[in-house]
């Protein structure tokens, strides 16, 4: 049970750095955060106690692993998590070039 | 059967070739993109009847057996909004041939567009719940790319909130997921919908529900979450708005929400109000926003909030006849926004300006543009016999059918707001005497983003033909059976059959 609680912690520290950190680049790391977070309760989801990794092979029989569906899953998430953090980075660059600050409060020229 | 994975592959094939020959052809790439969406135009249409017939195709990739594997489903529903967003991608990217010429580096647009119309249809043909979630991440950030396109100060800005917003929203579904993942033991949403039908909704169900009405919310741009849709879709360019807000919006936030909620979880009367009040929010605020607007891309865009609105509200109330209005409002507002957001493109060309204020006579300067905007906006404001007007219509009666008159006067009320927010800040603009002083070239518009205005605006006029008997019992109830009927979802899907 510990770990979900540690993961509903870690989920809470990303949480808390996008909401209140001006910096646009700790936004980008707070995104990072949570998404570790969620990945990491999915792989959690697919843990079983004293589980082996699921290889499946001739000799062995299906007994004791873990699921491995959610490791699927989550490289897949990992990578789409790449991009989405690929592209902020490039865009926070590009703020930073034409509003030279990474304040969030100060980058505003959009009104309303 | 065997065209189901075309839907994604063509689109998503010719944003590689693009992406690989693009730079040494610069001309192809438009004509690439514009034949990629046509071809699922084209093939959605084909298998109209069949899907019909069928009510379901399912094409398993990769299957063993039964349960395994990816599984794509196209029913009545997908279909309905495979014809929609195909109709209006190609519209789209005809119109941007032209809107791009002036851009050297317009491969890469066509490229990001291509992927995001692959991203779009992977949505609507997944029957797979984290497909679902990949192919609306592929949108999405192709999205993303092109809101950012021509990477002005604004656009930056724009798309950086954008993109935050839009992480958030699929975190939040992401961890819905993992938690009917733990509970389900499957991501096969027919197989999950069959279990759900037989457990009673407790906690889990409805703490997931909550989950996805944020995320999906966020992405459909519901009113507490709406914040992202003015910056995002003002500042982008005006071919990327008219996608972004014409479908996007649509099929990554309401359908997929529709989808969920109604095939696989079950509406239960707590979601429902939710979504209810959530839709009442959308139609009032972006209305009231909308009013007093000056930039002609912002008023779209706030208007786009209330129309959201509209839709989320007679899916909320969830009688047949209000989820029959709703897919028709759906199919009309991506008709007459993606026309308006493409007018406003034109304007802008043509005007310099995106300022209400300083546009003036459109009408006298370029008929073409002036009178399009004209029916689209007749349509948006819902003067019968229009498409714009039947839909309203419906869902307001619907409303009051229900047993919820306070819900048709909100829908009633918003709609004369609707009329009165377009009326203030069209009319001057269309008709008021130009400016002397008025810049910018008239008359230099290419064909290629005129004929597309033109369509479009012919669809706008004539899509009341859906309410004739015969051509809505063919699609539009079919594509609302769909979600009326959520629960047999899972056995059309499974009775369908692995081939």
């Amino acid at each position: 049970m510990s770990e979900y609680m540690l993961c509903l912690v870690l989920f809470s520290v990303g949480l808390y750095c996008v909401l209140r950190k001006r910096n646009i680049i700790k936004i980008i790391i707070g995104i990072g955060i949570m998404d570790y977070a969620a990945n990491l309760f999915f792989v959690l989801i697919g843990y079983r106690d004293q589980g082996r990794a699921p290889v499946f092979a001739q000799d062995q029989a299906i007994r004791n692993m873990v699921d491995p569906l959610p490791q699927a899953v989550v490289l897949t998430s990992i990578v789409i998590g790449l991009a989405m953090t690929l592209l902020l980075v490039a865009v926070a660059i590009r703020i930073y070039e034409k509003y030279e600050t990474f304040d969030i409060t100060k980058i505003n020229k959009l009104k309303g | 059967m065997n065209f189901i994975p075309y839907f994604i592959a063509i689109p998503l094939a010719v944003a590689f070739i693009i992406a690989i020959i693009g730079k040494k052809d610069k001309g192809f790439s438009g004509i690439l993109a514009a034949l990629a969406a046509a071809a699922g135009a084209f093939i959605s249409l084909a298998a109209a009847p069949s899907v019909m017939a069928n009510r379901a195709l399912v094409c398993g990739l990769g299957m063993a057996r039964a349960g395994l594997g990816i599984s794509m489903v196209v029913d009545s529903l997908s279909v309905f909004m495979l014809i929609t967003v195909n109709l209006v991608a190609f519209m789209v990217a005809v119109y941007s041939i032209g809107y791009m010429k002036p851009c050297d580096d317009r491969w890469k647009f066509f490229a990001l567009f291509s992927l995001m119309l692959a991203g779009m249809n992977g949505v609507l043909i997944a029957g797979d719940i984290f497909n679902l979630y990949v192919f609306m991440e592929v949108a999405a950030i192709a999205g993303y790319f092109l809101v950012a396109f021509e990477t002005r100060a604004e656009e930056l800005e724009a798309a950086f909130k954008y993109a935050v917003m839009g992480a958030l929203a699929s975190i939040f579904i992401l961890l819905g997921i993992a938690i009917l993942y733990s509970y389900a033991s499957t991501l096969n949403m027919a197989e999950m919908a069959r279990l759900f039908a037989q457990v009673p909704v407790g906690a889990t169900v409805k703490f997931v529900g909550v989950l996805f009405l944020m995320g999906f919310g966020l992405k459909a741009a519901l009113v507490p979450f709406h914040s992202w849709l003015p910056y995002a879709h003002s500042s982008a360019p005006a071919p990327v708005s008219a996608m972004l807000s014409g479908v996007s919006i649509k099929v990554l936030g309401i359908y997929a929400l529709a989808r969920i909620f109604f095939n696989v979880l079950g509406v239960s009367p707590y979601l429902s109000n939710l979504l209810i009040a959530l839709a009442v929010l959308s139609m009032v605020v972006g209305g009231i926003l909308a009013f007093g607007q000056s930039d002609i891309k912002r008023l779209f865009a706030y208007s786009s909030i209330s129309q959201i609105g509209y839709i989320a509200l007679g899916l909320g109330v969830g009688t047949p006849f209000s989820i029959l209005g709703a897919v028709f409002h759906l199919m009309n507002h991506s008709i007459f926004k993606s026309l308006l957001f493409l007018n406003s493109g034109a304007i802008e060309r043509m005007t310099g300006t995106k300022d209400l204020g300083k546009i003036r006579g459109i009408v006298s300067r370029d008929p073409v543009t002036g009178y399009t905007s004209l029916a689209g906006a007749l349509s948006i404001c819902g003067i019968p016999p229009l498409g714009g007007f039947w839909s309203k219509f419906v869902i307001i009666l619907a409303c009051i059918q229900a047993g919820r008159p306070f819900l048709a006067l909100c829908a009633a009320l918003v709609s004369i707001l609707t009329l009165a927010y377009y009326f203030n800040a069209l009319t001057p603009a269309l008709f008021g005497s130009p400016r002397r002083d008025a810049g910018g070239e008239a008359g230099k518009k290419s064909w290629a983003m005129a004929a597309p205005m033109l369509v479009l605006a012919a669809l706008s006029l004539i899509t009341v033909i859906m309410m004739f008997p015969n051509v809505s019992n063919a699609l539009l109830k079919g594509a609302a059976s769909v979600l009326a009927d959520g629960k047999s979802y899972a056995d059309i899907v499974i009775m369908g059959g692995v081939r």
